[in-house]
């Protein structure tokens, strides 16, 4: 039986093990976990922990955990939180001040984030971290919060056997198989009889890791049966966003109707942002106490759908609800590509499942190329 | 703070139509208690001392909706005292649960209920305190959050403006961690159209918010209500929904009378 290089088996069985590698590193593992109705990300310390035979139903404004017939612990597809929520968490203290006498002193008591392990990266997500290291650490102004929990983490990617009806990585071009910089990189099969996973490793710590376990060698059948997998994944996607020329055609529709007919629709709610893993919108937060001896300063995951977001002097810049949807799908498709040269869209789904009342970007992307602006109507430019 | 010796600000809390469950957030803030009493000077406060101090005030706060002819002219009053005046509470900045009798006949229900209707009098619509004087701020809720009327008046002390947002329950929800009811149980939730400021109190517990920090900025009401047919409510459990503690807010109202329309 032939073998290939660098791909390994793991049982199920012996899923532990890798957990317990990971512990005894010293790192805190997060991964998926059943908690409220939803698959989220949360501490993981045994097998137990995962969403061990669960998966998820998506579709437009609505999400459903059902049961499956097997025993797969990564047998669902994306749910409502992303690892933003501790790399860029939703809220952090940035500083502390106690007045004494008519000066005062910063305190910078902020506990250095643990070692951190997340168990359970999809393609879209891994692609989601590499967005927000873009923007939050790879220009001129490092996000020292950001970085400072990024740094060191360890990825375990998992790629996806199975897509939702929201997915469209393929789209994006980010999915379903793990691309870029992962530690350890999994394909779980299972099926009648068997349940195991393909390993392989990314990186110097993740080939570490892979050796402390003593897999045995993947043949190359299981190799192929684990890309088959992965490529059936492929061709359950339906949902298409056709990316083709999308910063100006978004650029070249500034005013048209479709813009008002979303706003029907659109709740203003943020829902979509605070679920996209790439939004990165902050807002700050000055709070005293009432004896003005302490001061706190917080930094909030903002929205672009919040009227104070675009407060300026006079008032908010965006007071429809149409200029903000508008300003969120031509900044995430269009001029994020200006900004740091890729798109900020990773087609998770996420804004798709998640809104509640399910409007649906590859649909809103549709209507516009179906009838795009004349050149004259075009005038205004970009937002 | 100048060496020389100041004034503490004076702090009056006045009570119109309402159950007093604002006014006491105040005495419940144990832990800020002692601080707000040593930055203010408690002057009237009838829920609290019998020691009533004459006006004027710098801050006063206005608990309940204006329900009387009295009332009316007390508000009055009440906003002559007061330099810096807020309104806290579903009653006093939407007309409170009371309003409910704005799309019923008083008169009807003064029949009914009193032995001797002709001792009442009153007005026909329970209605904000900003629909009778200018009001400086108004702090949403039923009951209003503790930590936000501290965070108010800390901030009318120090003169900055304070951090009390306008957006969704939905920002706050998620900021939690909360999985959306909406979305993962099919819960009519009025959360995408309320404002936050409760912590998002209710879908914590897998309920539905009840809408009792009022409208959001800018709600939606419409597509709301559309989704919540969706969801297999009728149009008389989406008035029943609009119409709780800010049922006279004008986007609930509108919403509520909208569904009770079609």
């Amino acid at each position: 039986m032939t073998e290939r290089v660098n791909q390994y088996v793991l049982e199920s069985r012996d899923f532990q093990q890798l957990l317990d590698a990971l512990i005894k590193r010293g790192y805190q593992v997060l991964g998926p976990a059943v908690r409220d109705g939803a698959i989220v990300y949360d501490v993981v310390e045994s097998l137990s922990d995962l969403p061990i035979g669960w998966t998820d139903e998506q579709e437009t404004g609505r999400y459903r955990l059902r049961r499956r017939n097997d025993e797969a612990l990564f047998g669902y597809v994306v749910g409502p939180q992303s690892w933003k929520k501790y790399l860029h968490p939703a809220e952090v203290r940035l500083l502390t001040a106690e007045r004494s006498g008519r000066t005062f002193r910063i305190l910078n008591n902020e506990p250095a984030p643990p070692r951190r392990a997340f168990l359970g990266v999809r393609a879209c997500e891994l692609a989601a971290i590499a967005v927000q290291d873009r923007v939050l650490e790879g220009d001129r102004y490092r996000d020292p919060i950001y970085a400072a929990r990024r740094e060191g983490i360890f990825i375990v990617a998992v790629n996806c056997t199975q897509a939702a009806p929201t997915c469209f990585c393929t789209s994006m071009g980010t999915g379903p198989r793990v691309r870029g910089a992962y530690d350890l990189a999994l394909t779980e099969l299972v099926g009648p009889g068997k349940h195991e996973f393909v390993i392989e490793a990314g990186s110097d710590a993740g080939a570490e890791v892979l050796a402390e376990l003593a897999p045995s060698a993947a043949s190359e059948a299981l190799c192929r049966e684990a890309e088959a997998a992965v490529e059936r994944a492929a061709s359950q996607i339906q949902r298409r966003l056709d990316t083709t020329g999308i910063r100006d055609l978004l650029y070249t529709n500034f005013d048209h109707l479709r813009w008002d007919n979303v706003a029907q629709r659109c709740l203003a709610c943020a829902n979509c942002t605070m679920v996209c893993p790439t939004c990165f919108c902050t807002t700050v937060e000055d709070v005293s106490d009432v004896t003005g001896t302490h001061a706190e300063r917080w930094r909030k995951w903002d929205s672009c759908f919040s009227q104070n977001f675009s407060y300026i002097h006079g008032g908010s810049v965006r007071s429809s609800a149409k200029s903000r949807y508008r300003q969120w799908m031509t900044h995430k498709l269009a001029s994020w590509i200006d900004q740091f040269g890729n798109s900020g869209c990773v087609g998770c789904g996420r804004c798709i499942t998640w809104c509640p009342v399910g409007i649906d970007i590859t649909e809103e992307v549709r209507a516009i190329r179906e009838s795009p602006a004349s050149s004259k109507e075009s005038s205004h430019g970009k937002p | 703070m100048s060496s020389k010796v100041r004034r503490k600000p004076r702090i009056a809390v006045f009570k119109f139509a309402s159950c007093d469950g604002c006014q006491l957030s105040l005495l419940d803030a144990e832990d800020e208690l002692l601080g707000v009493a040593a930055a203010l000077d408690i002057a009237y406060f009838p829920e609290a001392s019998r020691a009533m101090v004459k006006g004027p005030y710098d801050i006063g706060l206005v608990e309940g909706s204006i329900t009387t002819h009295h009332d009316a002219e007390r508000i009055q009053e009440v906003r002559r005292q007061c330099k810096t005046l807020i309104a806290i509470g579903a009653c006093a900045t939407a007309g409170g649960i009371q309003a409910l009798r704005n799309w019923k006949d008083v008169d009807e229900f003064i029949r009914i209920v009193y032995a001797t209707p002709k001792y009442i009098n009153t007005l026909k619509l329970s209605t904000p305190v900003a629909e009778h004087v200018p009001v400086d701020f108004e702090l949403r809720g039923c009951p209003i959050n503790k930590h936000q009327l501290i965070e108010l008046i800390t901030a009318t002390l120090a003169g900055r403006k304070p951090n009390v947002p306008t957006y969704s329950v939905c920002v706050e929800c998620k900021r939690k961690g909360n999985v959306c009811i909406a979305v993962a149980q099919g819960v009519a939730c009025l959360g995408p159209a309320t404002q936050t400021g409760c912590g998002a109190l209710c879908p914590s517990f897998d309920r539905g918010c009840y809408g009792c920090y009022g409208p959001m900025e800018s709600p939606n009401t419409e597509s709301l209500s559309n989704q919540f047919r969706i969801l297999g409510q009728n149009n008389a459990e989406i008035t029943r929904a609009f119409r709780g503690f800010n049922a006279w807010a004008w986007q609930f109202r509108k919403a509520s009378e909208e569904s009770e329309r079609t």
